[in-house]
């Protein structure tokens, strides 16, 4: 009882440390702000390390004896080359590695939805439209198909935005944007949540005034 | 007479409770197994069992998967309530149950099969009715025993056929135009404003004597976008040494701030100040998303730096960092490929890069030969997209009128 009321006592200086920032910079908000740094910089390094370095280096791959597991560990050994000037550039080869990997399975990953999936439903939702016959729904899937098209359009950097060209890119761009608009409206309202759960946090947990 | 009336009456009794029937299963069956497991209830006459059960291995798949199919009780519609999967590895291992599907559903993936792993597998058409497990056991309600059968991985996933050929595809145009570009004849790539805007901005932080912020985002180097965003950085790098301008580059990762420092430290000496690069000015703040954001908040507002660069990937913290940075009066470019962030950047900096332009970013400002034979070989792949969508409309709507079977869709079909 009495550790969980320090820890709200904490928490709601800690919060309110960090809002005064609304105000200007200042000395509650630089406490606040180091506390916040540290101690989820130490959270982190703690996880990470149980995570990684024990569940899954020792537990998994040196006990469990898991040897396809050991491709990663031979590449983590090697990342940590780095700590010595003389073999760091041995940490280039797992970076490498990484990266060569990320963009290989992205490259995949994308080119199936972003590409092929996509091109797909938009000429299938326009033609099935037709088919049903409702002018609203073929408006609809006109509309999504125009602004798929003019996108694309504007994203193609090979070719100088002049004439029907520019003119399509044009409209790519104004379809973009209303997107934009949309998203900020209901990204927006997350945000309120946001700060409507720390609200609530320091009226119910640590003024108790919500029960 | 006796002995013989007595026998003949047993004979019927278990003719009648079909004991003799699951004695024909050439695979013997546990009942213990059978009555631990969650059957609550069997008909007291149960219904006729499903049929030509047949399992099959999934295909294109990584192994471990086989699939059930059987043709349903002709008393499906009428007594049965669900259908029981039960499994066997064989060699006289008693059957149990694996899973149920509901009544008239006549399929089941059995997603447990281990790999290379034989299993013998039966399917019980289940009643309602009083609790009687021995019921189960029994062939009146039971398919026959199919098996073995195993389950393999396959090396290629022959549903995704069109997925490789057009990688191939985009993959040929990005090799061919590297080596146009090789070759040394220029290739066309449109201004894009906010990359232009970069030379600027930091030649804005040198004429104030300010410093530059770049932050990378808040992903790992497993995000194309915090990949892409390392290039830019490079160049940044580049042209702040040249201008003799400190860059800070706080970051989130501790894997960013390894690659990042290579950029920049690359940067430095193509810029010829190697001797001006310090590992310092590439520092880890903390993973927390939130924590990352106070701090360089906090750097903003006490540093004043004229120029922010916010090239990666990005959540809610963005606006929290563009507000800041505007109101500190910084010129700020941001680039990011998160739909949910860009409407923030848009409204809060100077210059976005929006999506792919991010990804274009890099090739554009070094205008170096394999990455601008990438971003050209990819702007191949957007052209074929847009023929795509065209043609396949026109073919499909033709399709619908009048019959001709084309079936251009087939060909983005991905399963």
């Amino acid at each position: 009882m009495g550790e969980s009321v320090i820890g709200a006592w904490i928490a709601a200086f800690l919060t309110l440390g960090i809002l005064t920032f609304l105000y200007k910079d200042n000395v509650i908000y630089k406490i606040s702000e180091a506390i916040f740094i540290g101690v989820s910089a130490g959270y982190w390094f703690i996880t990470l390390f149980w995570d990684n370095l024990y569940r899954k280096f020792w537990v998994v791959g040196i006990e469990g004896g898991q040897w396809e597991l050991w491709g990663g560990i031979i590449l983590g050994v090697m990342m940590l080359c780095r700590l010595s000037r003389k073999i760091g550039w041995i940490a280039r080869w797992p970076m490498s590695f990484i990266i060569g990997a990320v963009a290989g399975l992205y490259m995949m990953l994308y080119f199936t939805s972003n590409a092929m999936v996509q091109i797909r439903s938009t000429i299938s939702n326009l033609t099935e439209s037709v088919n049903v016959g409702d002018p609203y729904y073929i408006i609809g899937n006109i509309v999504v198909a125009a602004g798929t098209f003019s996108g694309l359009v504007y994203f193609y950097f090979s070719k100088e935005h002049k004439g029907v060209f520019g003119a399509t890119a044009k409209v790519g761009i104004w379809f973009i944007m209303v997107t934009f608009g949309a998203a900020f409206g209901y990204t927006v309202m997350s945000r309120m949540s946001l700060l409507i759960g720390r609200i609530d946090f320091l009226l119910s947990d640590w003024l108790k005034l919500i029960s | 007479m006796y002995p013989l009336r007595s026998a003949a009456l047993i004979v019927v009794l278990l003719v009648l409770t079909g004991l003799p029937l699951a004695a024909q299963s050439d695979i013997p069956i546990d009942s213990a197994v059978v009555d631990s497991a969650t059957v609550d209830s069997v008909a007291p006459f149960p219904p006729l069992p499903p049929t030509n059960l047949e399992a099959v291995d999934v295909a294109n798949d990584a192994g471990g998967a086989l699939s059930l199919s059987w043709t349903l009780s002709p008393d499906d519609a009428s007594l049965v309530t669900k259908y029981l999967i039960l499994r066997s590895s064989g060699d006289g291992a008693p059957f149990a149950i694996i899973g149920e599907t509901t009544q008239s559903q006549n399929n089941f993936t059995d997603n447990n099969a281990g790999e290379n792993k034989d299993f013998y597998y039966r399917v019980v058409a289940h009643g309602e009715g009083d609790v009687d497990t021995l019921k189960l056991t029994s062939q009146a309600n039971t398919s026959a025993v199919v098996g073995p059968t195993h389950s393999t991985a396959q090396w290629f996933h022959w549903g995704r056929l069109n997925v490789l050929i057009g990688l191939i595809a985009v993959c040929a145009a990005i090799l061919a135009y590297i080596n146009v570009a090789k070759s040394g004849k220029e290739l066309y790539i449109r201004k894009i404003a906010g990359i232009e805007a970069v030379e600027d901005a930091i030649g804005r932080a040198t004429e104030m004597g300010r410093k530059i912020f770049y932050i990378p985002g808040i992903m790992d180097m497993d995000d194309m976008q915090t990949i892409a965003s390392i290039p830019i950085l490079g160049r940044v790098a580049e042209i702040a040494a040249r201008n003799e301008t400190f860059l800070d580059v706080p970051v989130s990762r501790s894997l960013v701030m390894v690659t990042a420092r290579e950029a920049v430290r690359d940067g430095y000496a193509r810029a010829g100040r190697p001797d001006a690069f310090n590992e310092d000015q590439v520092h880890y703040l903390t993973d927390d998303q939130f924590g990352y954001a106070a701090a360089i908040d906090g750097m903003v507002v006490r540093e004043k730096p004229a120029t922010i660069f916010y090239m990666g990937a990005f959540f809610a913290e963005s606006l929290i960092l563009a507000e800041t940075g505007n109101a500190a009066g910084a010129i700020q470019i941001a680039g990011t490929a998160m739909p949910s962030q860009l409407p923030f950047f848009v409204t809060a900096c100077d210059y976005t890069l929006i999506g792919e332009e991010l990804f274009a970013a890099s090739a554009y400002l070094s205008r170096e030969p394999k990455l601008l034979g990438s971003l050209k070989g990819q702007d191949f792949g957007k052209g074929l997209a847009l023929l795509a969508i065209v043609l396949g409309i026109i073919l499909e709507l033709l399709d619908q009128a009048y019959d001709l079977g084309i079936g251009f869709l087939r060909i983005l079909s991905i399963e």
